[in-house]
Formats: C-alpha cells, sequence, structure tokens
C-alpha cells in the first residue's frame, strides 16, 4: 500500500505456531521486533494464527509482546497459504502496522510473499540484520546475496507496512518474563472453505528426530576432507564426548555421507554455538554465513591456505584422522584429572 | 496440458571468488548458469510431456543474453520460450518482476500449471513464484518435492523443515520445484542442434508488447530498493594457530575446551 506512510504505526510479528507449539524464531523476532519498536516509540504486537491456540498468548507476552491479535477458527488448524494470507492482509489493511516481520520458514517465507503481493507492498527475503535509520525511521533490511558473498541493505521507501522475513537462528531470543501481560485482539475471520484451495491430506515427520543445530551448544561439523561417510563416525564420537551435535558442509551433504539435517550454511540451518569445530571443511562463503556468529571456532584442515582459518579462533593445519583420535583421548584424560581433582 | 515454466539465469554463486586484499567479490568471468532450482521445474515439465503429452513454454526475464539460458531450456525438450527484455523492466524487485511475468502469461493464453524453482541462488528471495501465483490468483505449492498429476488433481509433497506434508489442489495452479525433485536431463543433440540453430523458437516481448503501463515495472515501480551493498564485514577475533605435535595441538585444543566448560 501507499499513502501517508505517518498512519501506519507499531511492529507486528507473525506468530508461527506448528501444531500448538510456537517456533523458535518466534521469540526470536520478538526480542528484535521489541527493540525495533522502542526505537519507533511504538508497541510490538504479536498474530497468531490457529485452531485452540489462545493460550499460547501469554507466552507471546512473556518473550515482549504487548498485543496479540488472534483468529482461531477450524480453517485456521493447519498453515495453507489461501487462508494465512486472507487472514493477514486483512488484518493489515484494518490495524495498519509499520513493520510487518515473519521467520524465514517454509511457511514464512510461503505466506509473506503472497501477503505482500496482495496488499502490494515490499518485502524483504532472509534478513540477517534489521535496524531503524535515525534520520528517516526507515527500516534498514540486511541480507546476504549472491550465496553470502555481499551483503544488501533494502529499503522499503513509499510503501507500507515495510516487511521482512527474518532468518532463523541469527536473532537473539530474549529472556523471558512470565509476570508481563498484554492485551488480546480478536481477529474477525471472514473465510469459507471454498476459498482455500489446497489442500493438506497429511503431515509427515521426517524419522530421523530433529538434529537441534540450532539450540547446540557445541557442533562438531565435517566436510569434504572427510573423504566418506566413515569420517562422520568419528565426529561423533567427539560430539558425544563435548555434549554437542554432528553438523555438515553442503559438500558433505551432497556427496550423500549425512543427511540434509545437519547441513550448516546459507542453503542449510544458520548456527550460533559456544564451540564450532570445523574439521576438514575448506571454509566457502556459503558455509561461512551460517556459522560465523559462533562463540568460539576451531578449524582443523591439511591445507593452511584454507579459508576456514580466517574466521577460526584456534587453526590445526594436520590430518584430522589423527587430530581428533588424539583430542578424544585428550578430552578423556582430561576428564580423569577433573575427576581425580573432585 | 499447457505448462508454463519460469526460469532465470544467474550467476554461478558456486564460481565467485573473492578478492583475498579487498575482501570484495570478485564478478567478472563468473560463468551464467540455468538457476539450479529452475532446472528441477523445467525436468518436471518434461516428465509431464513425456508421460501424457504436453505444450511446455519457458519463459524468463532479463537481458538479451538470457537467450542463452532459453536455448539450454529449448535443447533440454521444451517447446516454446519467451524472453522478457526491455530496459523498462530493469531494476525490478521481487512485486515488479511478478507484475511483468504475469502480463506474459495472460498474454501466452491459458494454461494448466506453472511450475518454477523455489528460489534464485543470486537473489535467493523465493518471492516470485508466490507472488506470481497471486498476481494470476490461483493456487500456489512451494517446496515441492514430488509431483503427481490425475486428470486436474495436483498432489505434491510439500518439504518443511522437519518433515513434509502432502498438499492438494487443482489445476490452474503455480508449483515451486526444489532439486528434491528430480534429476534434470541434459540436453539432447537435436535438441543443441535446433535450439543453437538461426530459428530457435525463442519470442522477444517488452512492455509495449506486455500491455501494461511502464509504471507497473522497473526500478521506479518496485517498493524495496537497495540502499547499500557491501562485502560481509570480516570477523573481528583474533585467530591462534596451534602448533607442534599432533598430540601437543591436541592437548592445547583439550586444554581450551576445558577453558570454555566444554569438557
Amino acid at each position: 500500500m501507499t499513502g501517508d506512510s505517518r498512519t501506519y504505526k507499531d511492529v507486528w510479528v507473525f506468530a508461527e505456531q506448528r501444531g500448538g507449539r510456537l517456533m523458535r524464531v518466534t521469540f526470536e523476532l520478538l526480542g528484535k521486533g521489541g527493540e525495533l519498536a522502542k526505537s519507533r516509540g511504538s508497541r510490538l504486537c504479536a498474530v497468531l494464527l490457529g485452531k485452540d491456540i489462545g493460550g499460547l498468548s501469554q507466552e507471546l507476552f512473556a518473550y515482549g509482546a504487548d498485543a496479540v491479535y488472534l483468529a482461531d477458527n477450524t480453517l485456521l488448524a493447519q498453515y495453507t497459504t489461501d487462508a494465512y494470507t486472507s487472514v493477514i492482509s486483512d488484518l493489515i489493511l484494518a490495524y495498519k502496522p509499520e513493520i510487518v516481520l515473519y521467520g524465514a520458514t517454509h511457511i514464512g517465507r510461503d505466506l509473506a510473499a503472497r501477503v505482500a503481493a496482495r496488499i502490494d507492498t515490499g518485502l524483504t527475503a532472509d534478513c540477517t540484520g534489521l535496524e531503524i535509520d535515525t534520520d528517516t525511521g526507515l527500516l534498514m533490511q540486511t541480507r546476504p546475496a549472491f550465496g553470502g558473498n555481499l551483503m544488501a541493505t533494502i529499503v522499503c521507501r513509499n510503501h507500507r507496512p515495510q516487511m521482512s522475513t527474518v532468518r532463523p537462528g541469527v536473532m537473539d531470543k530474549p529472556a523471558r518474563n512470565d509476570r508481563k501481560t498484554g492485551a488480546v485482539i480478536m481477529a474477525e475471520v471472514c473465510l469459507t472453505p471454498d476459498k482455500l484451495r489446497t489442500r493438506v491430506v497429511e503431515t509427515v515427520k521426517s524419522d530421523t528426530p530433529p538434529v537441534g543445530l540450532g539450540e547446540a551448544k557445541v557442533i562438531v561439523s565435517g566436510g569434504r576432507g572427510l573423504d566418506g561417510s566413515q569420517g562422520f563416525e568419528l565426529l561423533n564420537r567427539l560430539a558425544g564426548k563435548l555434549g554437542g551435535v554432528v553438523g555438515a558442509s553442503r559438500a558433505a551433504v551432497d556427496s550423500g555421507w549425512i543427511g540434509k539435517g545437519h547441513q550448516v550454511g546459507q542453503t542449510g540451518t544458520t548456527v550460533r554455538p559456544l564451540v564450532y569445530m570445523a574439521c576438514g571443511i575448506s571454509g566457502a562463503i556459503q558455509h561461512i554465513v551460517g556459522m560465523q556468529c559462533a562463540g568460539t571456532i576451531i578449524a582443523i584442515n591439511k591445507d593452511p591456505e584454507a579459508p576456514i582459518f580466517k574466521v577460526a579462533d584456534y587453526g590445526i593445519v594436520g590430518d584430522l584422522y589423527q587430530v581428533i583420535p588424539a583430542l578424544i583421548d585428550s578430552c578423556d584424560s582430561a576428564e580423569t584429572l577433573l575427576k581425580t581433582r573432585k | 496440458m499447457r505448462i508454463i515454466v519460469c526460469v532465470k539465469q544467474v550467476p554461478d554463486t558456486n564460481e565467485v571468488k573473492i578478492d583475498p586484499e579487498t575482501g570484495t567479490m570478485i564478478r567478472a568471468g563468473v560463468p551464467s548458469i540455468l538457476n539450479p532450482d529452475d532446472k528441477n521445474a523445467l525436468e518436471q515439465a518434461l516428465l509431464l510431456k513425456d508421460e501424457a503429452g504436453a505444450h511446455v513454454t519457458v519463459l524468463t526475464m532479463g537481458p538479451p543474453q538470457a537467450a542463452e539460458t532459453l536455448k539450454e531450456c529449448l535443447a533440454m525438450g521444451a517447446d516454446d520460450a519467451v524472453l522478457l527484455s526491455d530496459r523498462a523492466f530493469a531494476g525490478s524487485d521481487t512485486w515488479a518482476t511478478s507484475n511483468a511475468l504475469a502480463a506474459a502469461v495472460r498474454k501466452l493464453g491459458g494454461f494448466d500449471l506453472i511450475l518454477t524453482g523455489r528460489q534464485a541462488i543470486d537473489g535467493d528471495t523465493a518471492q516470485v513464484g508466490p507472488q506470481l501465483a497471486e498476481r494470476l490468483d490461483i493456487a500456489q505449492i512451494t517446496y515441492a518435492q514430488s509431483l503427481e498429476i490425475d486428470a486436474d488433481t495436483v498432489r505434491c509433497q510439500r518439504l518443511l523443515e522437519d518433515g513434509y506434508e502432502i498438499v492438494e489442489t487443482k489445476t490452474p495452479a503455480l508449483i515451486t520445484a526444489i532439486k528434491e525433485l528430480n534429476r534434470p536431463r541434459y540436453m539432447s543433440i537435436r535438441g543443441i542442434y535446433d535450439a543453437f540453430g538461426e530459428n530457435a523458437n525463442i519470442k522477444v516481448w517488452g512492455v509495449a508488447d506486455l500491455g501494461i503501463d511502464a509504471s507497473q515495472v522497473g526500478l521506479k515501480a518496485s517498493p524495496t530498493s537497495v540502499n547499500r551493498s557491501f562485502s560481509p564485514p570480516p570477523k573481528p577475533k583474533g585467530k591462534k594457530m596451534l602448533d607442534g605435535t599432533v598430540d601437543e595441538m591436541a592437548g592445547a585444543l583439550a586444554a581450551e575446551l576445558k577453558r570454555l566448560h566444554v569438557i
């Protein structure tokens, strides 16, 4: 929509839930959205759609929402493009938020693009940085482009709301405050079944449990240098020692050595563990953009010129098949040492 | 059946090199390719053509040299191709791009399916597919990892982060493909001969041909614009290369992990 941008206010967050559980990215959006609302002197609101999900409102307040727009309807029980687009577009047209944020998930990206086209406004995909320009009050939306080789800051000058999808795992999850409350605004839902052109026949959860890269404190990742799937058995042992999980580069996943759920990087998961160990990963930019926010980065690679060493805090040039078994031994003896001290 | 496949010519971002001195991207010499997800979309159209017969039209918007990508699509087996090329399209964001594509689809007449890739590797937005579907007021299924058609019913497995869902819709519909959908075929020799010959079946349309106002496309029509672009900032931390024997390095690393309370 174009028009007088001053009539638009408040920051909205699409509170994505699946099966009655809020997605982690929703909390991350509330954290960032709260900062933006503060800079604009406006409210932070969550938009919650589903069936029998009103109970989640309190959780949204606890993570910073001042108000929740709630649409509770049988036709919203499962995500469908048509139903969610219709409800959210109507809400935006009625209440005129200045900024709307969505998680860049498979649902958020499906939805936000369609909403942007329906209400004729701009949308910036997969943002990794959001801030308010102090002079203009515009939302500065920063995102990687060209496979992470370039960063671009995008603005939406004359259309409102300003909308972004935000990459999961990039923004901080705020602290929870269970004493915080807010207003629930019931949204009118004008949907009929014939307006829903797609039908979800069945939802199938993957057999393997989620790898948990997003939550992990320690990630031990392997790449092309592993030379085969057997390398991941070794990494599994090390990850077990460190209480971590196993990650992988795109090269390792594409080679079929490990499942796609383990992939870290631009086309995989963005991670920010306390410790990230890159084993046999050269450090293509696609990988770097997905792990550079880790607390401590340790790289093991045969090639001293590997770009991964540029972002590493600790580097070891050597054969990972020698270094990692030695490291496992050292961890064992460190553990023993700790136990005897106690 | 009539299928329109929307594709994009993109720089091969895997081949992009970074200048080690300035830390900036080197654009020169980066090869242009058919966007990988779009190739899966085209393959799916060609599979449907092989099975039940279909007319497959490939549509792209880009500079004149994007015709090379359309030739590749024709050589894989597409029937004809349309290139939207006009200075007026330059600088279009996804909103404006979907306007131009929608106008071209309308000009092409009826269709049963529009197939396109989930996203292009240069922009990675995944927005043009859904926005085109909205412009045409048809259903969309994104992230399709399988596709079956039975009369006018389309059934897809739509990939989610933690599994997938089976989604059904009726034609006409727009489906976005991911690489799990299929394995694209190679160009055929005969196809290459025809597509890269003088009589390649490629139409070139500008804004005037589409019958839309120039205010609907291009940089000025686009709600979003690039304020600035820059190289990703280097990580501000200092690095320490460990040395010594394998056991010494492993020991030093274990000590560091202990300091970080990991062990």
